[in-house]
């Protein structure tokens, strides 16, 4: 392995998320009725016509500006040809020469290496095809054209991807910034969002690339690691027993966790681009560029920024939650009524993602909200509770959704921070403990602990626990 | 009335405004005269009797309620290449013989809203891919001046019908001369507009960037009135031009006097027989006399004009008829092996020979290696013929040539030599690389077949081409000539 450098370019198809087709009104709804969801224009009826829907337009150059690439005016649409019972026109209008969106980049990052810039050499507008149904048709295979038509934006990287977590890294960059920019759900179950992968083995330090395969449709961010990873193995093996590489197009079984063989280069298609006659190619004019832009939500990398900036978090934190638009925005939600962002994003990042993970929820389904997370906090920070009894109110709070004064109140957790109180309950626990009492005065130091335990016991963890040491200090230089 | 499919579009309103025939007494005459003789024609693939009969007593209601609209009760015929809802629409192929349209083109939806009256389908080459109407699946077409003899094409069951008295009119489309040259062969008018100013939505594609709807009728007047119904933005096809339309009717009428006539030395310096050499020499002296003056122009790249259409018209037919593949609708053939076997028999023996000739071409333009050299030098090539025409109207409106290089030939004469039968659109083939609008209209008569002259103007300039057509037939009859059906 150690001699070998993999080269991987991505191509991912996103889903646009407009209400009706690219060409036609159709609707884009997932999960309906096989070819209920398909007009004369997605059928391909003889003498149809295609009319671009603009959203997409927007939706394109939205991305374009985030990955900072240059948007193309006038834009051309393509016909790319080829033969295939879920393709209704035997052709697929797509984009070849003049795509919307060319030359940006992004930045990824892995924890312990500096952040590398990944080019993007192209995005550009297709429709998607329908699907062939091969279950449940004896002989025969089914065709279900509601997905034909659907918008798909195709974001084609630079070969400059090392290794399948570099990959994944993208993906999820990728997958970020689509969600930010609200144009896509990104939903890799449904198919929002679909991957193939090029790779390439060669010689470490060598300026060749090897022959590629493609492996293609690999619909999660582990199965893309997975089958990466296979790939690469696959590929040293061959090259280390001395035979070549097939150019091939492949596909990732995930359930034997290999790729194999689809159709290999001599089966390729000649698709025969050419430009598409019944669409005029489409100027974008700056104007129109600029009021694009001004709609567009801030971006995750400027997120970030903000979030280190005005809340001083860590690089970590920022990132971790500048990921994902709804979470950063219940994060803050929650300082607004928590004076300490710091605690504030250990308790997003920490508590509430592991009931959501373990409830298998979205932060938009949460049972906590901000308001009530940022004044549990805000009990924290007054000295109303300790953090652990937080913990305790939070999974009241989560199970019967009720505030946390309420909580607090009802089920008597306020701290303790009467003096003589806790005195009380100091002299009572170290007249109970008189033996370990009697070992720590002759100099077994380390049974502190153990007494700050039995206080917080004693106490139900009610008792302030900075009064609870210093006050036990106290007693015990007595 | 015998010879209610003598009057004009004019006169036919005329007459039903003041309730002297009724639309369903017109529509009936028609009708029958079909029956009678488009046996011996051929013109129409589907009558749609039932239904022509019920529009003509709509329109006759309309009629009484004095609620009448442009057209109405004018019967008319349709080319069978726009989708007709509910109406089978075959486009002259096999591959359709069973397609039902679910859905109506513009045009055919732009003639209700007119209140016309359809009576039926009209025959036409296959996929409008032909010179002659010998490439149809429903059998050839007879020419009304002469039986045995080809009404040109592809619109030739359009030119043939109108020609014959079996409609007041007829929709066509023109790719390459698919409406004018018809037109010459047939003795009739015949007008392709400006790409874009009739929607092709709905119009079965052959090549999208040429494909352009129009009318042949027996009268420049008469055209203006269809024409008029038929034009207009749409938006459901992108390529549609966003203008307003003209009044056509009411513009006919204005003056010709000062208008200026191109002729390309390009074109006079071919080798033509006499006859029509003399027909346009005639032609031209008629509108001098009329006021509108001659010079010579030079259209330096037209002879390019056949090769450029011979790859981008393939080129893009190869891609439009890939729908035909025997999986959603039409022709499919019987016991598919498996999918490759559906896709090859399914297209082997749903299309004929001419257009599986035009879609082995224009896969092969442009196939990996040959783009460059077919498809994009055809359209850079384009360019240069379509900057010659915009060159030449800098000084002239008009360019003026025959139509065709000859009257109608006999059947079977060309089918042989595809070339020799491609060169039937030498003169009109430009026009639609340029996407300019252009006219034919009779103008001579060789031994008993009709011939005809071609105008081409600038862009929307399709009102001036029916002024002039309208006043030269205002001064000339041969229009007016009807064939003697044998």
């Amino acid at each position: 392995m150690s001699n070998w450098e993999a080269v991987i370019g991505l191509e991912v198809h996103v889903q646009l998320a407009t209400k009706s087709k690219i060409f036609s009104g159709a609707s884009t709804l997932f999960g309906s009725p096989p070819n209920t969801q398909a007009c004369n224009i997605d059928l391909g009826m003889p003498g149809v016509l295609p009319v671009l829907n603009k959203e997409v337009l927007k939706m394109a150059i939205k991305f374009g500006l985030a990955i900072n690439a240059s948007i193309n005016s006038p834009t051309q649409f393509a016909r790319k040809n080829y033969f295939y019972p879920d393709l209704p026109k035997g052709y697929q209008i797509s984009q070849l020469d003049s795509p919307i969106v060319e030359g940006g980049f992004l930045q990824i990052e892995i924890e312990g290496e500096r952040p590398k810039k990944i080019g993007i050499t192209r995005a550009h507008l297709e429709e998607d095809a329908g699907k062939s149904l091969h279950e449940n048709f004896e002989n025969h295979s089914g065709i279900d054209l509601n997905r034909a038509g659907t918008p798909l934006l195709e974001i084609v990287s630079e070969p400059e991807l090392s290794t399948s977590e570099e990959a994944v890294s993208y993906l999820k960059k990728i997958h970020s910034i689509i969600r930010h920019l609200e144009i896509s759900d990104g939903n890799m179950a449904e198919g929002s969002m679909r991957c193939d992968a090029n790779v390439s083995v060669r010689k470490k330090g060598s300026d060749e690339l090897g022959t590629r395969t493609e492996t293609k449709n690999v619909n999660s961010f582990r199965f893309v690691e997975k089958a990466i990873n296979h790939e690469i193995k696959r590929q040293i093996k061959i090259l280390e027993s001395g035979e070549k590489i097939t150019q091939e197009t492949r596909l990732y079984d995930s359930q034997l966790d290999e790729t194999r063989s689809m159709r290999s280069k001599e089966f390729a298609n000649d698709y025969r681009y050419f430009p598409e006659p019944d669409l005029l190619p489409v100027v974008l004019d700056k104007k129109f560029i600029e009021s694009v832009k001004n709609e567009m939500p801030e971006l995750s990398e400027d997120k970030k920024n903000r979030l280190i900036t005005e809340y001083k978090l860590s690089d970590y934190d920022a990132e971790v939650l500048s990921v994902d638009p709804n979470l950063s925005k219940y994060f803050e939600e929650v300082v607004i009524n928590s004076s300490n962002p710091k605690l504030a994003a250990n308790w997003v990042m920490g508590d509430l993602s592991a009931f959501l993970n373990k409830d298998n929820l979205s932060i938009l389904d949460t049972r906590v909200d901000a308001t009530n997370l940022g004044t549990l906090l805000a009990r924290i920070e007054d000295s109303t509770i300790s953090g652990k009894i937080a913990k305790e109110v939070f999974e009241e709070m989560w199970l019967s959704q009720k505030g946390p004064d309420q909580i607090i109140e009802e089920k008597g957790l306020k701290q303790v921070t009467d003096s003589s109180e806790i005195e009380k309950v100091i002299d009572k626990v170290l007249e109970k403990n008189s033996s370990q009492l009697e070992q720590y005065k002759s100099g077994k130091e380390k049974l502190f602990g153990f007494f700050v335990g039995q206080v917080m016991k004693e106490s139900k963890g009610k008792a302030n626990p900075e009064q609870v040491n210093k006050l036990l200090k106290d007693k015990l230089k007595e | 009335m015998e010879e209610f499919y003598k009057l004009s579009i004019k006169e036919k309103l005329k007459g039903l405004t003041e309730s002297t025939f009724s639309s369903l007494e017109l529509t009936e005459s028609y009708l029958q005269r079909i029956k009678k003789v488009d046996k011996k024609i051929n013109s129409f693939i589907t009558v749609l009797e039932d239904k022509a009969i019920e529009s003509a007593r709509e329109s006759d209601k309309r009629y009484k309620e004095g609620s009448a609209l442009p057209l109405d009760g004018i019967p008319i015929a349709h080319k069978d290449i726009f989708c007709t809802e509910g109406v089978l629409t075959t486009c002259g192929s096999k591959m359709l013989s069973n397609f039902v349209s679910p859905y109506s083109s513009t045009v055919v939806e732009n003639f209700s809203a007119n209140g016309s009256v359809v009576l039926g389908k009209t025959n036409m080459d296959e996929f409008a891919m032909g010179s002659s109407n010998e490439t149809s699946y429903f059998g050839e077409v007879n020419n009304p001046w002469r039986g045995n003899y080809v009404p040109g094409g592809s619109s030739g069951g359009s030119a043939a019908c109108v020609s014959a008295g079996l409609a007041a009119g007829a929709t066509a489309t023109d790719t390459g001369g698919s409406i004018r040259q018809p037109a010459a062969l047939c003795g009739l008018t015949g007008i392709k507009p400006t790409y874009g100013r009739v929607s092709r939505y709905g119009m079965i594609a052959f090549a999208s960037s040429l494909d352009q709807g129009g009318v042949l009728t027996k009268s420049a007047e008469d055209a203006a009135y269809m024409l008029k119904a038929m034009s207009g933005h749409d938006p459901k096809d992108s390529t549609s031009l966003n203008v307003d339309v003209p009044d056509f009717v009411e513009e006919i009428t204005e003056d010709i006097k000062g208008l200026k006539i191109g002729l390309p030395k390009q074109f006079f310096s071919m080798d033509l027989p006499d006859y029509v050499e003399k027909s346009i020499n005639e032609s031209i002296k008629t509108f001098e006399k009329l006021g509108v003056q001659v010079e010579d122009v030079d259209l330096p790249h037209i002879d390019l004009s056949l090769p450029i259409y011979y790859v981008i018209a393939p080129a893009e037919c190869s891609a439009n008829l890939s729908r035909y593949d025997g999986v959603k609708f039409g022709y499919r053939c019987e016991d598919p092996r498996d999918l490759d076997d559906l896709y090859m028999r399914t297209r082997e023996e749903g299309f004929g020979a001419e257009v599986k000739r035009r879609i082995l071409i224009g896969t092969y333009a442009l196939s990996a290696g040959y783009y460059d050299a077919y498809y994009l030098k055809a359209q850079k090539c384009r360019r240069l013929v379509a900057d010659d025409f915009s060159n030449a109207f800098k000084s002239v409106d008009f360019i003026l040539s025959p139509t065709a290089p000859d009257t109608a030939f006999s059947l079977g004469d060309k089918t042989s030599d595809p070339v020799e039968m491609y060169k039937q659109d030498i003169f009109t083939i430009p026009a639609n690389l340029a996407g300019l609008p252009g006219i034919s209209f009779p103008c001579g008569e060789h031994q008993g077949l009709p011939l005809g002259v071609q105008l081409v103007a600038d862009n929307l300039n399709e009102s001036k081409l029916l002024r002039m057509a309208h006043y030269f037939q205002l001064n000339t009859d041969w229009h007016e000539a009807w064939p003697e059906i044998k």
